[in-house]
């Protein structure tokens, strides 16, 4: 599986049969109840949020769902989070820390909605908040990126204590489609930025940013779902228990490090 | 139709904007020196005037960009600059092809090491840290070094019990520095809660352009936000959503004065009050005045 190259790893996980955390969320959680709302303007279908139990331990979930149908894929936008879905996570994520719930993000999303109500509505600054806010949330945070993490729009589930990959998940500051349109005016060479990104599992545990890499069965996820579950349920269960007998400011400088030290200077 | 946005060309959307008055003055030859044209409004002026103008174009009000040494000399109190940091300079954390050689031609041409400025400083008495951001330099994208000198400017300040000011002007995340880039965003608005949580005051200027990655993070968290008349701030890139709604955007879209109307924005200032509102604001919250 590791011979894979990026782009081949993109098809894969563009596979329409590819799991989801509609697919996920029952195979890992107990008793999930999903809660609705940010209490401000609405209701986002691109970020599911709830709480359930994780093994014996409650936990919040909040994850960007990908559709499978046109259908699905309207109501949760293509997984493209609107400000109000960060705003209803980061809700959520406030609820988590009241309660000592630790919190568990899956990430899969092309990348934050851009539109007119989206800027309306300030989207940049319900991600700039999140990132502030999470940063010092007084509850473990651990997050999966099961398949894309697009940019800043996957970011914003992701300042954690822990970041864990799928193998052939990838996290990009840029899709490499625009990336190509930038470069080269020519978004079809995205094949070759994809390369030059260096955006799999495998470059990010070298950056530092992914800390974990979760296997895939042989051929993609999609092929054994269920094995799939198993592989990232014994991650987030061993993550979870490990980060609960860390003490709380010990638990808040490492995040603040873990971010704090990531750049490439000289002086 | 996703994250396009985070490295516009911002320039791009004068065009959209004032597509006939372009148009027609397209084919006027302008000497660059002598003559200034607004890409706001297509208004042509003598430059001298426009300088002397604080770069503000009298016919619409447009707040250009200026070089960090223009806002300094705007901003601060005379020889108050204390520079911090100002030797960091990027690696090439994915080998990104020439990254390097244009790092150092644009550090060259904008007499500066890399696309913000930051150091202590006082305007009209009182002290504090300071951030500029210059979009000549890679149209002040967010790269290792941008992050770590903000990052280690809001740690400082928290340190010595400082306001910030930070102006900010940036097309977004840098690119060239693929995932690196986007973890600055963290990092700055790490730094920027830690300073919150002891209690300092932070104030950020938003200028032309103050867009993606940058407006997704430290340049929107300030306690109170500022912007220049007419400049654009956004998270998306115009073009971006122009091609998602497939209507015509109005001209105003993303302009300060749209954000003000969107809850964005505590108040919007003009460059020839921007010392006096600074300073008054430290002053409201009860920094000593030091002698000058």
């Amino acid at each position: 599986m590791n011979n894979l190259t990026t782009w081949e790893r993109m098809e894969l996980i563009h596979n329409k049969n590819r799991p989801t955390v509609n697919d996920y969320i029952p195979a890992l959680f107990t008793r999930f109840m999903e809660f609705h709302g940010d209490r401000m303007c609405g209701d986002d279908g691109a970020i599911i949020g709830g709480i359930g139990f994780l093994s014996d331990t409650p936990v919040t979930v909040l994850a960007q769902v990908k559709g499978r149908t046109l259908d699905e894929n309207k109501k949760s936008n293509f997984a493209m989070p609107h400000p109000e879905g960060y705003r209803k996570a980061l809700r959520l994520a406030k609820q988590a820390e009241k309660f000592h719930r630790p919190i568990v993000c899956l990430v899969d999303t092309p990348g934050a909605y851009c539109g007119v109500e989206a800027e309306k509505r300030c989207q940049g600054e319900a991600i700039a908040r999140n990132l502030y806010e999470f940063m010092t949330l007084k509850t473990p945070i651990v997050t999966v990126i099961l398949g894309e993490g697009g940019s800043g729009g996957a970011l914003a589930l992701a300042v954690c204590d822990e970041l864990a990959m799928l193998q052939n998940a990838i996290y990009s500051v840029i899709s490499p489609r625009s990336a190509a349109s930038i470069l080269w005016k020519d978004p079809t060479k995205e094949k070759e930025a994809a390369e030059i990104l260096k955006i799999t599992a495998e470059d990010l545990m070298r950056f530092g940013v992914c800390d974990k890499i979760i296997p895939e069965p042989e051929g993609g996820a999609h092929l054994q779902p269920a094995v799939t579950a198993d592989s990232i349920y014994e991650y987030i269960v061993d993550a979870v228990s490990r980060l609960k007998t860390v003490d709380l400011k010990t638990l808040l400088d490492n995040r603040y490090q873990k971010f704090r030290k990531i750049g490439m200077f000289t002086e | 139709m996703n994250i396009e946005d985070m490295f516009k060309v911002v320039k791009a959307r004068f065009t959209d904007d004032n597509h006939q008055t372009v148009q027609a003055e397209k084919d006027v030859e302008i000497p660059q020196d002598l003559l200034f044209k607004c890409p706001r409004c297509g208004g042509v002026l003598y430059n001298d005037e426009f300088v002397n103008n604080m770069k503000v174009c009298p016919k619409c009000g447009y707040h250009a960009r200026l070089t960090w040494q223009e806002r300094l000399d705007m901003t601060v109190d005379k020889d108050s600059f204390r520079e911090l940091d100002e030797n960091l300079v990027s690696l090439n954390p994915i080998g990104f092809p020439h990254y390097e050689e244009k790092v150092a031609k644009m550090g060259e041409q904008c007499n500066m090491k890399e696309a913000i400025v930051t150091g202590e400083c006082t305007i009209r008495g009182y002290r504090c840290v300071l951030g500029v951001m210059d979009s000549h330099f890679m149209m002040a994208s967010m790269g290792s070094v941008v992050g770590e000198k903000i990052t280690r400017a809001f740690e400082y300040a928290t340190e010595k019990g400082l306001p910030v000011i930070m102006f900010t002007a940036s097309g977004g995340a840098r690119m060239q520095e693929g995932i690196i880039s986007l973890m600055q965003m963290a990092k700055t608005s790490g730094a920027v809660k830690r300073h919150n949580d002891a209690g300092g005051l932070y104030v950020t200027v938003l200028t032309d352009p103050t867009t993606g990655g940058v407006q997704a993070s430290f340049a929107s968290l300030g306690d109170i936000l500022i912007a220049e008349p007419k400049v654009l701030i956004g998270f998306a890139g115009r073009r971006v959503i122009q091609n998602t709604v497939r209507t015509r955007l109005p001209d105003d879209f993303q302009s300060a004065e749209f954000q003000m109307e969107s809850g964005l924005l505590d108040m919007i200032v003009e460059r020839g009050m921007m010392r006096k509102a600074l300073s008054n604001i430290l002053k409201l919250h009860g920094f000593p005045k030091e002698a000058r």
